[in-house]
This record gives C-alpha cells, sequence and structure tokens, in this order.
C-alpha cells in the first residue's frame, strides 16, 4: 500500500519551507522530502533575509527566529587595484522594533523554519532524495520515487522546491538545462571574529548591522558582484560571476575569492578572522525569460527551481518565499473547493504570482540579464576610469580644477567614446525604467 | 603577490559526508574529454574537483564536491557529465550555508 498524502514538497530551502508550513498549517496533510542530513545541509545563500515575505507567513517570527543582525547602513562599493569608491547609507531610523531586513546564517533560519512546519504538524523527512516524479497514464504527476527502499509516495499534488539545479523538472522534461549565461556561480566564506571587532570596525552596537556590496575590479571584468556581510560573531564574504563568464575567463573562483580577501580595502576589515566553511551555490540570475512554465498537472515548481530571482536587487529568498506560500494557497483553495489540482486549476498559482511583486519586479527588469552580459564595460573599463577619476580629484597637487575636470572626461571618452557613454546610460535607464 | 590558492585548505573546513566509492558526478566518456579544447570543467569547479591529467583527459574526484552543478552547466553542449545527487544524507554537509 502506498502512502498517500495531499501535498508533496521537495526541499527544505526558504521556497519549501514556505510551502509546506503554509500547507501544514492549513490542515493539510503534508510530507517534505530533504536531502541533507537535517534541513539546511545542502542550502547555500549569501546572508540578507528580508522581513516581508516571512512576516506574512509567520507574523510573530521575530519572537525567535535566530536572525544575526537588522541592517542599518548599506554600501555600495566600486573597488579599483587598490581603492574603492562608494556610497554609504546609514539610518538610525532602521533601528525599530521591527526591522526591514537581516543578515542571517542560512543553517540556522531552516532549522528554526522546520521546527515550526513540525508544530503546524507537518511531517518532514531528511536524508532522503527524491530520484525522479512518477506519473499517470495521461502524464499526471500522481508522486515521487525516493532513494529510500520503497521509496514510492503518492500525493495530489508535488511541489518541486529543489532549488537552482532543479533536477527533477529537469529530467521530466518540464523544463530544459540553464544556459550558463543565465546562472552566476558565487563561492563565500564564513570568517569568525571576535564581536567587539565587528562594533569598532563597522562602528555598531548591539545587533546592528552593515553590508557591504561590491562591484569593479575584483571580477576582472567579468559580470559579477562581491559582498561582505556583518554577522553577530562573524563575516560573510562572498563573490559570484556568471557562468558563461568564468567558462571564458580562466579565473578559478577560489582565487577570485582570495584576491577579494588581500584587496587593501577588505583586507583590515577581516583581518583576524578565522574561516569555518567555504560554500559554492549558483544563483538563477536570468530573470523574467529564464522562468519556466510553473506548473502542470499535478505539480509546481517554487523558488530557485522556478528561477525566481530578482538579480537586481539581490532578492532571492523572499521571492522564494512568496512562491512557496502563493503555491501552497492554491492548493489549500482547491482542496477547500474540492476541485482536482489539474494544470487548469493550478493556474492560479501563475495569477497570482503574475500579479504579486515576484512577477512585476521580474518583468520590469526583463531586459537587464541581456544588456549586463552583452555590456561588459560595466565590469571592466567603467570601475578602472571612475576609480582613477576620483583618485584625480581628491588628490590636491596644484593642478587647477577646470584641468581636472578635462582629464577626468578625456579618460572617460577615452575609454569609451562619448557615443559608448551615452549608449550605455540609455541602456541602463531602458533597463531599469 | 600572486600566491597559489590552496583550494584544499578551504575544503577542509567543510563537513562532508562521504558515501565511499559512490561518487555522484561522473564522467560519460573520459576519452571525448581529450578533444575539448576549454576543458572549462577544470577551472571552473570552485571545489577543484577536476583535473587534466597526464593522457590530457579528465580525472574527477567528487570528494570535496558543493554539489552547486557548475560543473553539468559548463559542459551541457559536450553533454560529457553524468550529474546526480549524493544518497539522501550524503555528501556537503553545510554548518552554516
Amino acid at each position: 500500500m502506498v502512502e498517500k498524502f495531499d501535498a508533496i514538497v521537495i526541499g527544505a530551502g526558504p521556497s519549501g519551507n514556505a510551502a509546506t508550513y503554509t500547507l501544514a498549517k492549513a490542515g493539510l496533510n503534508v510530507l517534505q522530502l530533504e536531502r541533507g542530513e537535517y534541513p539546511g545541509a545542502k542550502n547555500v545563500q549569501g546572508g540578507i533575509m528580508y522581513a516581508a515575505e516571512l512576516e506574512k507567513i509567520i507574523p510573530d517570527f521575530r519572537d525567535d527566529c535566530p536572525t544575526e543582525r537588522h541592517i542599518i547602513e548599506q554600501r555600495v562599493w566600486l573597488l579599483g587595484d587598490d581603492n574603492y569608491i562608494g556610497t554609504n547609507y546609514r539610518s538610525d531610523a532602521f533601528n525599530t522594533d521591527r526591522p526591514n531586513r537581516y543578515t542571517i546564517i542560512r543553517a540556522n533560519i531552516d532549522k528554526w523554519f522546520s521546527e515550526k512546519i513540525r508544530a503546524a504538524g507537518g511531517l518532514q523527512i531528511c536524508e532522503t532524495t527524491v530520484t525522479e516524479l512518477i506519473r499517470d497514464g495521461a502524464g499526471k504527476v500522481i508522486g515521487v520515487r525516493t532513494d529510500r527502499e520503497g521509496g514510492e509516495i503518492h500525493a495530489d499534488v508535488v511541489i518541486m522546491a529543489d532549488g537552482v539545479n532543479a533536477l527533477l523538472a529537469k529530467r521530466t522534461g518540464f523544463q530544459q538545462e540553464a544556459a550558463p549565461e543565465n546562472v552566476a556561480l558565487a563561492v563565500k566564506e564564513i570568517l569568525f571574529i571576535d564581536p567587539e571587532l565587528i562594533q569598532q570596525r563597522f562602528g555598531l552596537k548591539d545587533d546592528e548591522g552593515v553590508v557591504i556590496e561590491i562591484m569593479g575590479k575584483v571580477t576582472k571584468g567579468m559580470v559579477g558582484t562581491a559582498f561582505l556581510y556583518t554577522n553577530k560573531e562573524s563575516l560573510t564574504i562572498g563573490i559570484g560571476c556568471l557562468i558563461s563568464d568564468f567558462k571564458a575567463g580562466n579565473c578559478p573562483p577560489y582565487k577570485m575569492l582570495e584576491d577579494l580577501k588581500r584587496h587593501p580595502v577588505i583586507k583590515p576589515l577581516i583581518e583576524g578572522a578565522e574561516m569555518k566553511e567555504y560554500a559554492a551555490h549558483m544563483i538563477p540570475e536570468g530573470g523574467y525569460k529564464a522562468v519556466p512554465q510553473l506548473y502542470g498537472d499535478g505539480w509546481m515548481v517554487v523558488g530557485d527551481a522556478a528561477h525566481l530571482n530578482n538579480a537586481a536587487h539581490r532578492e532571492g529568498s523572499n521571492l522564494a518565499m512568496a512562491s512557496g506560500r502563493m503555491a501552497a494557497e492554491t492548493v489549500i483553495e482547491l482542496k477547500q473547493s474540492g476541485l482536482a489540482p489539474t494544470a487548469a486549476n493550478l493556474a492560479e498559482y501563475k495569477r497570482k504570482m503574475d500579479a504579486s511583486f515576484v512577477m512585476k519586479d521580474l518583468k520590469k527588469y526583463r531586459e537587464l540579464p541581456g544588456i549586463m552580459h552583452n555590456n561588459k564595460q560595466f565590469f571592466g573599463a567603467y570601475p578602472d576610469v571612475i576609480t582613477a577619476a576620483a583618485h584625480n580629484w581628491f588628490t590636491v597637487d596644484s593642478v587647477d580644477k577646470k584641468t581636472k575636470e578635462k582629464e577626468i572626461m578625456a579618460s572617460f571618452v577615452k575609454k569609451r567614446s562619448v557615443f559608448g557613454l551615452v549608449g550605455d546610460a540609455l541602456k541602463l535607464v531602458r533597463a531599469v525604467r | 603577490m600572486n600566491m597559489m590558492v590552496k583550494v584544499e585548505d578551504k575544503l577542509y573546513q567543510n563537513r562532508y559526508i562521504v558515501d565511499e566509492s559512490r561518487p555522484h558526478i561522473r564522467i560519460k566518456d573520459a576519452e571525448s574529454c581529450t578533444s575539448c579544447t576549454s576543458q572549462a570543467c577544470t577551472y571552473c569547479c570552485p571545489a577543484a574537483c577536476y583535473s587534466r591529467n597526464e593522457a590530457g583527459s579528465v580525472t574527477l574526484i567528487t570528494d570535496g564536491c558543493l554539489e552547486c552543478g557548475t560543473c553539468r552547466v559548463v559542459c551541457q553542449d559536450k553533454e560529457n557529465i553524468q550529474w546526480d545527487y549524493p544518497r539522501g544524507g550524503y555528501g556537503i554537509s553545510y554548518k552554516f550555508g
């Protein structure tokens, strides 16, 4: 006798947890399968979590959710060879009872989320890899096969939250392999350090946090960004670039990360810290045009597996949680109406998504991935001329300012021509308008 | 300052539950790697699991694998990598993620 559930959710990342929790809380009989040794064992995230989406699912999450620091300052830095120019935004107004953004350690959040799921009545089984979807003669998904003995389990609907690799949808033919220009590879380290040093170096008290998003020479002309985040007792540092660029670029990812750590403006911030983990993860960067079919007969796909990531705003886990919640709500509504989870009925999930910030934002930036990919000057030429211009401007050397202005303008034109500069500005404006 | 980066030192900090003699990724046909001009897997893999060998082909050791999937993506035109997840419970086990 094959066990049967109302729903099976594959994966215990942000999207899978959001879906499972929402289903369990509504009283549905839900099974969550996770291949890791424990929830979070296979999950990697840079480490910023936005509150709004989690708050919709668990309104009082702040009571016991193990966040690290709430972010009071955001820095955006453009790195040259031995310098940086950047903007910082810091405000005491971010010190509220209900902060909007936190740095997090993914594994801690996942463990916490899983406890909430179990408390809500959801069943979670770890150390179980789903090897394939089971379909009936008409092609409808009716369950999953796992790598456990007799590991066939049936459900009315299967929600694939299996992450960026999305093996199940690819094997079943629901999705294509991601193109190398549509996925980034990010590598990162977690560096443990005395919290007092974090507070001194970043000007913080209590659980205030600073995050730094980094662009520039450290990606060696490749399309990518780096980051440095402050946790309670650790720093997270990482760098990611499009896989198409790694493929062409001949700089291994770990070398790029090491060069970032040794950069003269980064090194003093992480000095004395002890590395405790090295992680790598793909990030879906293709945006709106790379989002696959989100549902079919008896199945839905959520989170990274559905390529839901807003690269322009560095938002991923909130889109994941939103999609998991909306997929679950669709299943709950069908169940309550006594309707079967056919493709036609599950289309409601896509309608919900289209009406939400998830698809609206992805649609707004739909041209951006292509522009970044085809215009490497944003990552190669510009960091050089901009930091050189700043150096020129801030060097007091008895050269008159008018001459300095001319020199700076000439250096821009030399690198990129007037038409190039104007063209780039227009492209960017169109992409983000 | 052009020091060699020892990726082994990085991987040493990670927790792995190794599935002895059951690698989850496999090069389908090592012979055909000799005709691959880029051998991009050898410099794209963040755990340096792939290395060029004396025969001009590619050797794969999956023990340090971070399960990111990059090798599969860079080799998709050649389709020479059979990529699976490890058995449930095995492989990289991130402490922090």
